[in-house]
C-alpha cells in the first residue's frame, strides 16, 4: 500500500519583483521571504495586495521581472511550472471536468514517471487521505463543492511536492463548511509535515491554521509574524486594523527609557513598551477587548460617555463617544449595570495597547 | 393594488380574441386574393358578395361553402363566459374545447377540401361527392385560426397551465404552431410526396426502387467505374469539408488565444467575409483563378508546357471552395470554446507536472471537444447544403443539392425524386447531429464554475505555434485573394479572352436613368436587388422576434414538454435550407396554405432558416441577465408580457441588434432555399446571380456580387456602430475592447453553440 509522505522544502524569495504587462505599478514590489520547510504559512492581504501574484511565481506560473526565487534551497527562478515540484489548489478547483474523480487524482502522478500499478494505489491512498477513496468513479459535476475541494487537495498531494500552495481554497464554500476545511487542511499539513503557502484575505481564517502570517498591502509585506504576534503587536496601523478589530488613539510620546515609553493620551499618562518608538507623535491601537469600561474619572483612563450598549449573548459590546471619536469596547461581564448615556472612562491595562508608528 | 370588479363583464383576452375571430369571420376575404392584400383593390373588386373576396359569413349567408357554417357560432361561444370568473373551472373547459374545437375544424376543411372537392376518400365515402371546392386559405382564415388558437391557450392558463400564465401559455402555442406549420408540416408533406409516382398514386415499391437507385448509391467509382452516387458524393465531400475547415477553425482560434498574435482583431474582421458572401461567389473566384481560362491554371499550364485543364471543376475545386467559405464559421465556433476553456485548468494541469504539450492534448482538447463538435456538425451541413458552388464548379462531380434542384426545375420535374433526394440529405444532416450528441456523450465540459482564477492561456509548443502561424498564413492570403480576384474580375471586360478594364458590368446592371417619373431604374440587377432588400426588411425583425420569443421561454420558463419544445427548434437547425426549399415548394403550392409564386413564401422561409440564430443570440445574452431582475419586477406587480416588454426586451438591445444585422445578411446572401422559391415578381439577388452564371455572363454576376458584398459591408459598419454605442450595462463599461470587438460576431457567437444550418 502506497502512502503519501512529504518531501517538504523551504521557500525563498529574494528581492522579487513583477510587473504585469505594460502597467506601471508593481504587483508585488521587491519582496524578501524566507518560508521554512513543514510550515503553514498564509499571504493575507486586501484584494490587489499582490498576494496571488506572489503564489503564481512560487508555482511558476508567473515569471518574475526581477529577483530570485529558491526552492529547498535550489534556484527555479527560470522554470516554468511543469518543472517545479510544486502542486497548487486553485480557488475554483479546475478539476477537468471530463475526467473521473480517479483519473483528475491520477492526472500528474502519470507524467512523474509512476508505473500504472503505482499509479493506481497512489490515487488510492490519496483518496484515502481526504475520505473520497468511494467516489473514484463519479464526475466531479456529481460531487459537491466541498468533496470537490477535496479531490483537489487529493490531487496535489499525491505528487509529494516539496511545496503545496492554496489559493483562496475556501471561498467556494459556505460558512459552515468552511471551518471544517481549514481544519482537515491544517491536518493533513500537521501529519505529513507538508510546507504549504496558503492565500486567503479572510483574518480569522488566516489566524486559526497557520504557523505563521505574511500580511502584504500595497505590493510590499506589511508584517511577517505569527498569528499572536500580528494581533497583539502589529507593527503599523494597516496590520492593526486589517487584523481583527482596534481603536486607533493618537497620543505623544514624550519619554523613552530603555523598552518603556512615558506616553501622554489626552488626561491619561500611561507607561508602555517603547517597541522602538522615539519621542514625538504617535498611534496606540487597542483591541476592544483589551479595553475596560470603569468609573468616570478614574486616574490613568480617558473619559467618555456611554452612547450604545448592545447584548449579544457571549458579551456586551459598548460604543463610547471620547475625544479621540467613538471607541469600540467589549466585555465579557454580561451582568453589568451601565446603561447608554452615562459618563464613563476607558482604561487601559498593561498588556493590551501597542504603540505604533504614525 | 386596485382589485378589479371581475364579475361585472366578459374578460378583456377572451373579447379581444372573439372580437378578432369575427373580424376574420364576417369582415375580411376568407381566401387567399390574387393582389396584395394591403393595396385594398379586394374593397372594389366585388366585397363582399363576390367569391373571391367574400367574408366567411357572406359566403355561407349566400349558401355557399357551407362547411364554414359552423364556425360561426363556435367564434360567439366564448360569449357565454360573461359574468364568469377566470379562475371558474368552466372558463378554462369552455374555452379550451372551443379554441380546440375551432382549431381542428379549420385545419379539417382546409385540409380535407381542397381544389378537386374532398381530398381524402373517406370524406366522399362519408357525405358523398362534393362538387364545390375551395382555394388556399387568406387574411381571414388566419385571424380566425390565430384567434381559435390564443382561445384555446386562454383556457389552458385558465386551468393553471404555466402558473396560469395568459402571454407565456400564448407565446408556447404560437411558437409551437408556426414551427409546426411552416417546418414540421412541410418536412412531413415532402415525406407523403416522396411515396408518390409520377401518375399520383402512393407506391412503396416504386420509393423503394428510387431510393435505392444506383444513382444515388451505386459505388462504381471505387472500382474504376466512371461514377459514385450523389448521395455518397455529398457525404463524402461534406465529411472532407467538415474535417478540414474544423482543423483550420481551430488553427485560427488557437492563434488568437494562445500564441500571444497581436492581430487577432484582423483575423476577427476576416470571419465577417463569409457571412457578407454569398456562398457561390467564392467558386466563382476559384473559376477566375484556376478555371480553364483561369489565371492561375494558363500560367501554370504556360509554364509546364501542357494545355490547360478543367482539373478545378468536380471535387478539388468544390472542396477549395467550400473549405474557403466555411472555414471562418467554424473559426467563430470554436473561438468561443477555445476561449471558454478556464485558464485555471491548464495552468493546474502545469502544476501537475504536465508539459505544455501533453497540457493541450490531455485537457485543452478534450475540453474543446463541443466546439470541434459543432464545428464539424455546422460545416458538414453547410456543406451538404451548400447549392452555388456545386452548380458553378460541381462538373461532372454530382451532389444531392443540385441534383434535388434539376428535379424540380428540370425538363423531368420529379416531385417524388426531389423529395427523395431531400430525404437523403435530412437523413445524413440528422445523422451528424445525432452523431454528434453521441459523441459529446453526457459529461459536463463546462469549466467556468463559481469564482474564477485570473488566469492566463498558456502558449503553445514552439513548434505546434509555428506550424499554426504558416497554415493561418496560407489561408489569410488565400482568402484575400480571393477577394481581390472578385473585386478586380468586375472590372475586366472577358475574363481570359480580353482583360482590360471596363465598367461595362456595372453600367449594365445598375445604370441609372431619368425618365418623366424620376428616377428610372435601368440597368437590369435593379428589380431583384430591390426585392432583395425589401424581403430582408421585412424578414429581418420579424425573424428577431419571434427569435427571441422563443429564446425567453425556453431561458425564462418552466413548462411540461420544454425539453421536447427545445428539442424540435434544435431540430430545425440541422434541416438544410435545401431541404426547406424543397418542402415549401410541395406543401405550400396547394390549398389550404397556397403561397409559391408570393412573397411571403420568401419572407417565411427566411423567417424560419435563421430563427435558431435569433434564439441563440437570445439564449446567449439572456442567460448574462440575471433572473432576479424578472423576479423583481413581478413582485412589483408587473405581469410576464410587461416583464418583457419593460425589463428584458432593454436588456437585450444588443442581441436584437445583432439578430437583425444577422437575419438581414443572411436574407441577403442565401439561395439553398430561394433557388426553389422565386419567381419571375419575386426574383431575388442570388437566383439573379446565378441565373446569369448559368448563361456564362460571368462579368455582371461577378459585379453584382462585388456590389452585394459592399452593401452588406456598410449594413454592418452601420449596425456596428449603432450598437457599438448602445451597449448597456457594466460589461460596457469598463471599456473593454473584447466586448465591441465585433458584435456581428456577437450574433454569430452565438450562433454556432448549436448547430445551425446556413448554407446559402
Amino acid at each position: 500500500m502506497a502512502e503519501i509522505r512529504s518531501n517538504a522544502a523551504s521557500v525563498e524569495f529574494r528581492n522579487v519583483t513583477k510587473i504585469y504587462g505594460n502597467s506601471k505599478a508593481p504587483a508585488v514590489n521587491d519582496i524578501s521571504l524566507f518560508i521554512e520547510a513543514g510550515k503553514l504559512v498564509t499571504l493575507l492581504g486586501p484584494s490587489g495586495c499582490g498576494k496571488t501574484t506572489t503564489l503564481r511565481m512560487i508555482a511558476g506560473l508567473e515569471m518574475v521581472t526581477s529577483g530570485q526565487i529558491l526552492i529547498g534551497g535550489a534556484d527555479v527562478t527560470w522554470l516554468p511550472a511543469t518543472d517545479r515540484d510544486v502542486s497548487m489548489v486553485f480557488q475554483s478547483y479546475a478539476l477537468f471536468p471530463h475526467m473521473t474523480v480517479t483519473q483528475n487524482v491520477e492526472y500528474g502522478l502519470g507524467f512523474s514517471g509512476f508505473g500504472r500499478k503505482e499509479t493506481a494505489e497512489r490515487a488510492r491512498a490519496g483518496l484515502e487521505l481526504v475520505g473520497l477513496s468511494s467516489f473514484g468513479d463519479r464526475l466531479p459535476s456529481q460531487l459537491s463543492g466541498g468533496q470537490q475541494q477535496r479531490v483537489a487537495v487529493a490531487r496535489a498531494l499525491v505528487l509529494e511536492p516539496q511545496v503545496l500552495l492554496f489559493d483562496e481554497p475556501l471561498s467556494n464554500l459556505d460558512a459552515k463548511l468552511r471551518r471544517r476545511v481549514r481544519e482537515e487542511i491544517r491536518e493533513i499539513q500537521q501529519k505529513l509535515g507538508l510546507t504549504v503557502v496558503y492565500v486567503t484575505h479572510d483574518q480569522e481564517e488566516a489566524l486559526a491554521v497557520s504557523d505563521r502570517i505574511i500580511v502584504m498591502n500595497n505590493a510590499v509585506i506589511a508584517q511577517d509574524g505569527t498569528p499572536r504576534e500580528l494581533y497583539e503587536e502589529p507593527a503599523n496601523a494597516f496590520v492593526a486594523d486589517f487584523i481583527g478589530e482596534a481603536n486607533m488613539f493618537q497620543c505623544e510620546v514624550v519619554s523613552v527609557e530603555g523598552d518603556s515609553a512615558t506616553v501622554h493620551l489626552g488626561p491619561a499618562v500611561l507607561k508602555l513598551p517603547a517597541r522602538g518608538l522615539k519621542p514625538g507623535p504617535a498611534k496606540l491601537a487597542a483591541r476592544p477587548s483589551r479595553l475596560e469600561i470603569g468609573e468616570p474619572n478614574a486616574p490613568g483612563t480617558v473619559p467618555g460617555t456611554l452612547e450604545k450598549v448592545t447584548y449579544v449573548g457571549s458579551h456586551l459590546e459598548f460604543v463610547v463617544a471620547t475625544e479621540f471619536g467613538e471607541v469600540f469596547v467589549i466585555s465579557p461581564d454580561v451582568d453589568t449595570a451601565l446603561r447608554a448615556g452615562q459618563p464613563v472612562s476607558i482604561g487601559f491595562p498593561e498588556r493590551g495597547p501597542v504603540l505604533i508608528t504614525d | 393594488m386596485r382589485v378589479r370588479t371581475a364579475t361585472s363583464a366578459l374578460h378583456p383576452t377572451v373579447v379581444l380574441w372573439t372580437a378578432v375571430g369575427l373580424v376574420g369571420y364576417a369582415l375580411l376575404p376568407w381566401y387567399g386574393l390574387e393582389s396584395n392584400f394591403f393595396t385594398l383593390s379586394w374593397l372594389v373588386d366585388g366585397y363582399p358578395l363576390d367569391d373571391d373576396v367574400a367574408p366567411a359569413l357572406f359566403l355561407v349567408l349566400q349558401g355557399e361553402k357551407l362547411w364554414l357554417a359552423p364556425l360561426g357560432p363556435l367564434l360567439l361561444a366564448p360569449l357565454l363566459l360573461s359574468g364568469r370568473r377566470k379562475s371558474d373551472p368552466f372558463f378554462g373547459y369552455l374555452l379550451i374545447a372551443v379554441g380546440a374545437t375551432g382549431v381542428a375544424y379549420v385545419l379539417l376543411q382546409g385540409f380535407g377540401i381542397g381544389l378537386r372537392g374532398f381530398e381524402w376518400p373517406w370524406l366522399t365515402w362519408f357525405f358523398g361527392e362534393l362538387d364545390d371546392r375551395q382555394f388556399g386559405m387568406g387574411w381571414g382564415a388566419l385571424l380566425v385560426s390565430g384567434a381559435f388558437l390564443f382561445l384555446f391557450t386562454l383556457g389552458l392558463a385558465a386551468r393553471g397551465a404555466v402558473a396560469g400564465d395568459e402571454f407565456v401559455v400564448g407565446s408556447i402555442g404560437f411558437v409551437v404552431a408556426v414551427v409546426a406549420i411552416f417546418i414540421f408540416m412541410p418536412i412531413g408533406q415532402m415525406l407523403g410526396s416522396a411515396l408518390l409516382t409520377q401518375e399520383g398514386d402512393y407506391s412503396l415499391p416504386v420509393f423503394l426502387a428510387k431510393f435505392s437507385s444506383g444513382r444515388l448509391w451505386s459505388l462504381g467509382c471505387l472500382s474504376g467505374g466512371p461514377r459514385c452516387g450523389v448521395a455518397w458524393n455529398s457525404l463524402f465531400l461534406a465529411i472532407l469539408v467538415g474535417a478540414m475547415t474544423t482543423a483550420l477553425g481551430l488553427v485560427f482560434a488557437l492563434v488568437v488565444t494562445r500564441t500571444g498574435f497581436r492581430y487577432g482583431a484582423l483575423l476577427r474582421a476576416l470571419t465577417v467575409l463569409p457571412i457578407i458572401t454569398p456562398p457561390f461567389v467564392i467558386g466563382l473566384a476559384i473559376i477566375l483563378l484556376f478555371g480553364l481560362s483561369g489565371a492561375i491554371n494558363l500560367g501554370f499550364a504556360e509554364l509546364i508546357g501542357v494545355r490547360p485543364t478543367r482539373w478545378i471543376y468536380g471535387l478539388p475545386g468544390l472542396l477549395i471552395a467550400q473549405v474557403l467559405a466555411f472555414t471562418p464559421i467554424a473559426f467563430l465556433v470554436m473561438i468561443g470554446v477555445v476561449e471558454g476553456v478556464s485558464p485555471s485548468m491548464e495552468e493546474a494541469a502545469q502544476t501537475l507536472r504536465a508539459n505544455r504539450w501533453q497540457t493541450f492534448i490531455t485537457v485543452s482538447l478534450p475540453l474543446m471537444r463541443p466546439g470541434l463538435a459543432n464545428a464539424f456538425l455546422l460545416s458538414f451541413i453547410e456543406s451538404m447544403a451548400d447549392f452555388g458552388n456545386p452548380l458553378v464548379l460541381g462538373g461532372n462531380f454530382d451532389v444531392l443539392s443540385t441534383e434535388i434542384f434539376f428535379a424540380i426545375v428540370g425538363a423531368q420535374y420529379d416531385q417524388a425524386q426531389a423529395a427523395i433526394l431531400a430525404l437523403v440529405l435530412l437523413f445524413f444532416t440528422l445523422g451528424a447531429f445525432y452523431a454528434q450528441r453521441f459523441w459529446l456523450g453526457k459529461k459536463s465540459y463546462t469549466t467556468v464554475s463559481g469564482k474564477g482564477d485570473a488566469g492566463v492561456h498558456p502558449h503553445l509548443p514552439a513548434t505546434f505555434r509555428n506550424l499554426v502561424f504558416g497554415v493561418a498564413a496560407v489561408w489569410t492570403l488565400f482568402t484575400l485573394l480571393i477577394y481581390v480576384t472578385i473585386f478586380y474580375g468586375s472590372f475586366v471586360k472577358l475574363w481570359g479572352v480580353d482583360f482590360s478594364l471596363t465598367f461595362e458590368h456595372y453600367v449594365k446592371a445598375f445604370s441609372i436613368g431619368w425618365n418623366e417619373f424620376g428616377i428610372h431604374w435601368r440597368g437590369s440587377a435593379w428589380s431583384s436587388f430591390w426585392t432583395t432588400m425589401e424581403i430582408a426588411l421585412i424578414s429581418a425583425p420579424l425573424t428577431a422576434a419571434i427569435g427571441l420569443l422563443t429564446a425567453y421561454l425556453l431561458v425564462r420558463q418552466n413548462f411540461a414538454g420544454k425539453d421536447t419544445f427545445e428539442f424540435a427548434t434544435m431540430l430545425s437547425f440541422a434541416i438544410p435550407g435545401t431541404v426547406i426549399g424543397v418542402s415549401y415548394v410541395i406543401a405550400f403550392n396547394v390549398p389550404p396554405i397556397e403561397l409559391t409564386g408570393t412573397g411571403i413564401i420568401l419572407v417565411l422561409s427566411f423567417i424560419f432558416r435563421n430563427m435558431p440564430v435569433g434564439v441563440r443570440a437570445g439564449v446567449a445574452s439572456m442567460s448574462q441577465i440575471d433572473r432576479s431582475l424578472d423576479e423583481s419586477s413581478l413582485t412589483l406587480g408587473a405581469n410576464s408580457w410587461q416583464t418583457f416588454r419593460k425589463v428584458v426586451l432593454p436588456l437585450l438591445r444588443p442581441a436584437i441588434l445583432a439578430a437583425l444585422v444577422y437575419s438581414f445578411v443572411r436574407a441577403m446572401t442565401a439561395i439553398s432555399a430561394i433557388i426553389f422559391l422565386v419567381s419571375a415578381q419575386y426574383d431575388m439577388s442570388t437566383s439573379y446571380i446565378v441565373g446569369r452564371v448559368e448563361n456564362n455572363e460571368y462579368g455582371i454576376a461577378i459585379a453584382y456580387s462585388a456590389v452585394l458584398i459592399g452593401v452588406m459591408l456598410a449594413v454592418i459598419g452601420l449596425m456596428q456602430l449603432a450598437v457599438g454605442s448602445r451597449m448597456i450595462g457594466r460589461r460596457g463599461l469598463d471599456g473593454d475592447l473584447a466586448q465591441s470587438r465585433t458584435n456581428v460576431s456577437q450574433a454569430v457567437v452565438a450562433r454556432p453553440q448549436p448547430a445551425i444550418s446556413g448554407g446559402g
